[in-house]
């Protein structure tokens, strides 16, 4: 009967649940486990069997190592966490602050500048390209990792803030009358008060940023033009037209690339799913 | 709320990241309209003003048309499967069944992969000769429906959008596992008792209270497709333009070309048809926190 009723409640037969997600998953994940076995089979083996999904008969991890030394994979992953850490930390501490504004004080544009944030992140890419190149280049931050890093921390201002917001409006705000009486200044209250109530709130934007801001094409595209400057995305489309034919490396690349944003989605999983339910936007 | 008296001290805190913003976001928007009626060689110098000729160029101009058609290709195509998919997969995964979080886990993984990595692998599975999908084809016996997927202009937006898709289908189920978790479990099964089948309870019971969850994932849907560039970019390198979609006409008529106050003009008509769309999400979104 407690069987009976559990069922009831869930919906889905237990085995139906089983079977369709095996399927389902096995179906979803076959573009992943392909690129997984290519990057291990050498050369040879790809070209004789062409069979994409054979489990390779012998595993050649050294595509791994020549794509991470010889390739200069190490060089493009190194480039894109500089670009990716500085710009993480700065969208978060400067968002808090418009955020801080947004959500606790009664002003006549308050809403306004929300919108105008909001409206901003959803925006056409397009619209920037041309102006932010001729912005930075009269700048001299051009071809620089400052110039792509104050974009990335501008541009992602409109989702942080929107966020931030979001959250500090559910603080109580009791939590802020004492000090206020005790006479804290705006700043204290914060300094000490809200932002160690929004670390965890925070840490969930952080994964979300990390992932885009580490799978961006576009900016890096637009904004950087020396090679010893390209983060990975870059550097594996570069790699896809100089190596078109040595799939194996190429294999071992995507997986170089995809693999620390993949470690960062299963160390914090909840944190980015909460993140892309409460804001319901993505990039 | 109310917290300081003094006017501008909200105002000292919105400094710092307004003035960003209005640098590297607002002024683009508006300096681009206005090169859009422009003509201009070269990035930094020279712009001349020519009035409405871009725009007369644009629509007499077959590949902006194509560009067009395929991002109503996208929008509609991203509309009509990731939702009902997304929808049926949520279902299916709210449960408490042992394994659930593990299936949700690997579901998931496509959605933190960059455009450039799903790109370089999807390009093996459309590979003609041995890519998984024609010796898939080849295997069941149909290898009458083998195609150049990603050679073939017909076929080409196509197979384009079903790598979006792929990763399009996790986040909209991730909108409705969030909606459903607002969906009091009593009301399903309540109409369970009285005896309705799984489609009357879809339609009467869930799809009513889901119907926030559809908005957002269909206007999110769109916004997306219309901002489709990544993957085109990628696994046509925009050389095959049969693909083209506005954004990546606009990146390659501006950066390729060198035709900036054209590209602006395109950048203007796809910002004019998504304009709607963020308007309709902005005012969706604000709605609830004015009504209380």
């Amino acid at each position: 009967m407690a069987e009976a009723v559990r069922r009831l409640r869930v919906g889905t037969p237990r085995v139906t649940f089983y079977v369709v997600c095996t399927l389902l998953v096995a179906v979803w994940l076959i573009p992943l486990v392909i690129a997984v076995f290519t990057s291990l089979k050498s050369m040879d083996e790809i070209m004789s069997s062409k069979v994409m999904w054979a489990v390779p008969r012998v595993w050649a991890f050294e595509n791994f190592v020549r794509v991470w030394a010889e390739v200069g994979m190490s060089r493009y992953v190194l480039n894109t966490l500089i670009i990716t850490i500085p710009s993480v930390v700065g969208t978060l501490l400067i968002s808090s602050l418009g955020a801080f504004a947004l959500a606790f004080y009664r002003f006549r544009l308050n809403r306004a500048v929300l919108v105008v944030f909001v409206a901003g992140m959803l925006i056409p890419f397009q619209m920037l390209m041309i102006p932010v190149f001729r912005f930075s280049d009269s700048l001299r931050i051009i071809n620089t990792f400052p110039g792509v890093i104050l974009f990335h921390v501008a541009f992602q201002l409109g989702f942080c803030t929107f966020f931030l917001r979001n959250f500090m409006r559910q603080i109580p705000y009791s939590l802020l009358e004492a000090p206020r009486i005790d006479g804290a200044s705006d700043f204290t209250i914060f300094v000490r008060i809200i932002l160690p109530l929004c670390v965890s709130s925070m840490a969930a934007l952080a994964v979300l940023e990390f992932t885009w801001i580490w799978n961006d094409l576009l900016w890096s595209l637009v904004l950087l033009q020396s090679d010893a400057l390209k983060p990975v995305t870059l550097g594996l489309a570069n790699m896809q037209g100089e190596f078109i034919s040595n799939y194996n490396l190429t294999a071992a690349g995507s997986l170089i690339a995809a693999s620390i944003p993949l470690v960062f989605f299963l160390a914090f999983q909840r944190y980015f799913i909460e993140g892309l339910t409460v804001g319901a936007v993505k990039g | 709320m109310r917290l300081g008296k003094r006017w501008w001290v909200p105002w000292a805190f919105l400094a710092l990241p307004l003035a960003m913003y209005a640098i590297w976001v607002i002024a683009p928007i508006v300096e681009s309209m206005v090169f859009a009626f422009t003509k201009q060689d070269s990035i930094m110098y020279g712009a001349r003003f020519i009035g409405l000729r871009n725009f007369a160029r644009l629509f007499s101009d077959p590949t902006f048309f194509l560009a067009l058609r395929n991002n109503l290709a996208w929008l509609i195509l991203f509309v009509l499967l990731p939702v009902p998919l997304g929808l049926f997969i949520a279902m299916l995964f709210n449960n408490s069944y042992g394994g659930n979080k593990l299936y949700k886990t690997l579901f998931y993984l496509p959605m933190t992969l960059s455009f450039t990595v799903i790109g370089t692998i999807w390009a093996w599975i459309y590979h003609p000769d041995f890519g998984a999908l024609n010796s898939l084809l080849r295997g069941v016996g149909l290898p009458g429906l083998t195609r150049q997927w990603l050679g073939d202009k017909r076929y080409m937006t196509f197979a384009l959008i079903a790598v979006g898709i792929w990763r399009q289908v996790p986040y909209v189920m991730i909108l409705y596992l969030a909606g459903l978790n607002g969906v009091p479990p009593e009301l399903v099964e309540a109409s369970m008792v009285d005896g309705a089948s799984w489609l009357q309870r879809l339609r009467h019971v869930v799809l009513p209270l889901l119907a926030p969850a559809t908005v957002v994932a269909m206007t999110i849907s769109v916004i997306d497709s219309l901002r489709a560039f990544d993957i085109v970019y990628v696994m046509t390198n925009t050389k095959a333009r049969a693909a083209e979609v506005l954004a990546s006409f606009m990146y390659s008529s501006a950066f390729h070309y060198s035709d900036y106050g054209y590209g602006s003009a395109i950048a203007v008509i796809q910002f004019l048809i998504t304009f709607g769309f963020i308007i309709f999400y902005i005012s969706r979104t604000f709605r609830s926190e004015i009504e209380q």
